[in-house]
């Protein structure tokens, strides 16, 4: 059994011109201790896909379909009060704005103290030693004189190791991170990206890796899974989706090869542009922009099938193949 | 801490000494001091021996000097109108409107806090969408109509609270207080309401204001995420973040609490400052007004160091850029 298992995930927004599908029908697996890396345009739904998993979707939005389980266990339809649990304890989550994420008026030992007593039984006492343990597995220089520091006296990148630290700090089983290196100086963001993972593996803990940047799913991911227009265009094992993808849109995407640092949302090499949500073609959502499209794209909408390659692909093309075994 | 300190101090009487040089102005060149002091009968010689007397012959940095001596030892001259010290006069007024001013804006804290919160926190509930609506009433009305409305209601048709004055005051060291007797909060409560409702609405749309700011920030985002209960999240992470602007605010209007006091006093002849000066002005009497407005100035200034001290405490980034917040 998978540690995350999402199925059929459907997220909307209730607006005055109609509801607008942000995540469509999202099927998605993790297993313990993996990291699955999730990529696509901006707009593309990583977030949304992200926020609906820790149960945290900003109202109007709301989960309007399938189902989210965590070690076998819905979460999707929790109180909030049960979700608060979850929440920090089994899965943690670390945001897009990493130097934003800490409160300015309280000292990082206490919002890490706060994290740890919520919930566990420790002391006060006890709660600050395995604090300060985990600034140190960070790489905070002296934690025990930073431990009563505030949040400006750090730079950028000791922020974000200080936001690891919290979101790993009760040991959960998966960490949602919403590209936890955008706002870093470029220099710092493999190290913070590395860190992760390091840290990630000693704890056995899975990572939903959110990011635009194909070169650190290439490093750090074991399986991905590409974003199109809300929907699931392609998933398999890292090394076969970045060499051999199946995907009219993935190959689009790994066309241009220059590897590592390759950026998603700068992608030019299909033409045009993600369709807004307000005008989703029917069908398949990529076929306005496939070199490949046929009529089927334009009326049928595409389940992920398998191709003839490793990875599934939300593709016409390979509905013989799916059909035949 | 110590140095931002000092800092603040030495600009507060920077501040102080300008509005001494404007009380000033005020007290030797609105009108003629002699000319107010003194009978139709008084002859030119009598008149110009008392304006050497006054010193009102010396040049005019020694009568500043004089004037700002004087003030530092609380010597504000002589009434015109009452031919009493000004300083015993302000101080026997004084303890009326303190306390006027101190429940209006304990009324509008304690109040408008909690109401900001709630409805910052509910901002769609049925309760704050009223809350929002009588708001703006309490905006938009002038005071002294909320003070004639109040009466109306409460002491013309109801009759259950005194129209005007302090009610029964008891003595306490010289300190006149209303607050030990039923008859003196009764007489407390239409005032200390019609001079705190204005503040307290607008106390409410602020930390309401503060509130949804705040709450859209990552680190409340990611304090949810972490699983902190609502309370921590709400009350320990949410509110302490919208305390600057509260503290602010709610400082400054301490101040025009005290100042609009003329108003509420008038509406409920409530002898207290503020009163004072109406009729000061009435009457011309520079002496009472120059020592009104310092003092009222001196109320500012404390009350703004005590601001600026409070953020310095309330938030720590203030503690090494070590600049100067402006007001
Ligand atoms: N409050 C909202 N109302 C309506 N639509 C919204 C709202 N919030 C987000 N959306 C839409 O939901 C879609 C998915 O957004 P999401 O933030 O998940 O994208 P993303 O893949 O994370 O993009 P990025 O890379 O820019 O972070 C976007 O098209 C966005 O416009
Ligand atoms: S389904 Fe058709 S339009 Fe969509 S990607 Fe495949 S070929 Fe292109
Ligand atoms: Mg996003």
């Amino acid at each position: 059994m998978a540690l995350l298992e999402v199925k059929n995930l459907r997220v909307e927004f209730p607006t005055r011109r109609g509801v607008l599908v942000a995540v469509d029908d999202i099927s998605l697996e993790i297993s313990e201790g993996e990291v699955l890396g999730v990529v696509g345009e901006s707009g593309a739904g990583k977030s949304m896909t992200g926020s609906a998993i820790i149960g945290l979707l900003e109202p109007p939005g709301r989960i309007a379909g399938g189902e989210i389980r965590l070690e076998g266990e819905r979460i999707d339809n929790l109180p909030y009060e049960q979700m608060r649990r979850i929440r920090g304890a089994k899965i943690g989550a670390i945001f897009q704005d990493p130097l934003t994420s800490l409160n300015p008026l309280y000292t990082i030992g206490r919002q890490l103290i706060e994290t740890i007593t919520t919930h566990t039984d420790s002391s006060d006492s006890d709660a600050q030693k395995m604090a300060i343990d985990l600034l140190a597995e960070v790489g905070i220089p002296a934690p025990e004189r930073r431990f009563d520091s505030y949040p400006h006296e750090f730079s950028g990148g000791m922020r974000q190791r200080v936001v690891i630290a919290l979101a790993l700090c009760v040991n959960p089983r998966l960490i949602v991170a919403d590209e936890p290196t955008t706002a870093l100086d470029v220099s710092i963001q493999a190290q913070i990206i590395a860190l992760l993972k390091r840290l990630c593996r000693d704890h056995g803990t899975a990572v939903m890796l959110i990011t635009h940047d194909m070169g650190v799913i290439a490093e750090t991911a074991d399986r991905v899974a590409v974003m199109y227009a809300g929907r699931i265009a392609e998933v398999g094992a890292v090394r076969d989706v970045v060499k051999d993808a199946r995907h009219p849109y993935t190959e689009g995407l790994m066309g241009s090869i220059p590897l590592v640092g390759h950026d998603v949302k700068r992608l030019t090499q299909i033409e045009g542009a993600m369709p807004r949500l307000t005008e989703i073609p029917a069908g398949c959502a990529f076929n306005p922009r496939c070199p490949k499209a046929f009529d089927r794209c334009r009326t049928d909408r595409p389940e992920l099938l398998s191709t003839d390659g490793t990875t599934k692909a939300a593709c016409w093309l390979y509905d013989e193949e799916s059909v035949h075994g | 801490m110590l140095a931002f300190t000092i800092n603040r101090f030495a600009q507060s009487l920077v501040v102080m000494f300008f509005v001494a040089l404007v009380a000033f102005a005020m007290f030797r060149y609105v009108g003629d001091p002699v000319h107010q002091m003194v009978g139709i009968e008084t002859t030119l010689e009598e008149r110009e021996a008392l304006r050497v007397e006054l010193g009102l012959n010396d040049p005019f940095y020694v009568q500043f000097g004089r004037f700002v001596g004087n003030a530092l030892l609380l010597d504000f001259g002589v009434s015109y109108q009452h031919k009493k010290p000004v300083t015993e006069m302000i101080v026997a007024r004084m303890p009326a409107t303190l306390e006027l001013s101190i429940l209006s804006a304990l009324f509008a804290l304690l109040i408008g806090v909690p109401m900001g919160v709630y409805t910052g926190l509910n901002r769609d509930g049925f309760l704050s969408k009223c809350f929002m609506t009588v708001s703006l009433i309490g905006i938009s009305l002038p005071t002294f109509l909320i003070g004639i409305l109040l009466i109306f209601l409460f002491a013309v048709i109801l009759g259950v609270l005194p129209s005007f004055g302090r009610g029964t005051v008891v003595d306490i060291g010289g300190w006149r207080t209303g607050l030990l007797t039923v008859g003196g909060l009764k007489a407390l409560i239409m005032p200390a309401i019609t001079l705190g409702l204005f503040q307290m609405t607008l106390i409410m749309r602020l930390v309401r204001a503060e509130m949804l700011e705040v709450l859209r920030t990552d680190y409340i985002k990611f304090a949810r995420a972490r699983g902190l209960t609502n309370r921590a999240v709400n009350f320990g992470h949410a509110l302490k973040n919208t305390l600057v602007p509260v503290i602010t605010i709610t400082g400054l209007q301490l101040g025009s609490i005290i100042a609009f006091a003329i108003i509420t006093e008038t509406v409920f002849q409530w002898p207290g400052m503020g009163l004072l000066f109406l009729q000061a002005i009435q009457t011309v009497d520079i002496p009472i007004m120059a020592a009104y407005l310092i003092m009222i100035a001196m109320f500012f200034v404390v009350i703004n160091l005590i601001v600026d001290i409070l953020y310095y405490v309330v938030d720590p980034r203030l503690r090494i850029e070590r600049g100067v917040r402006g007001t």
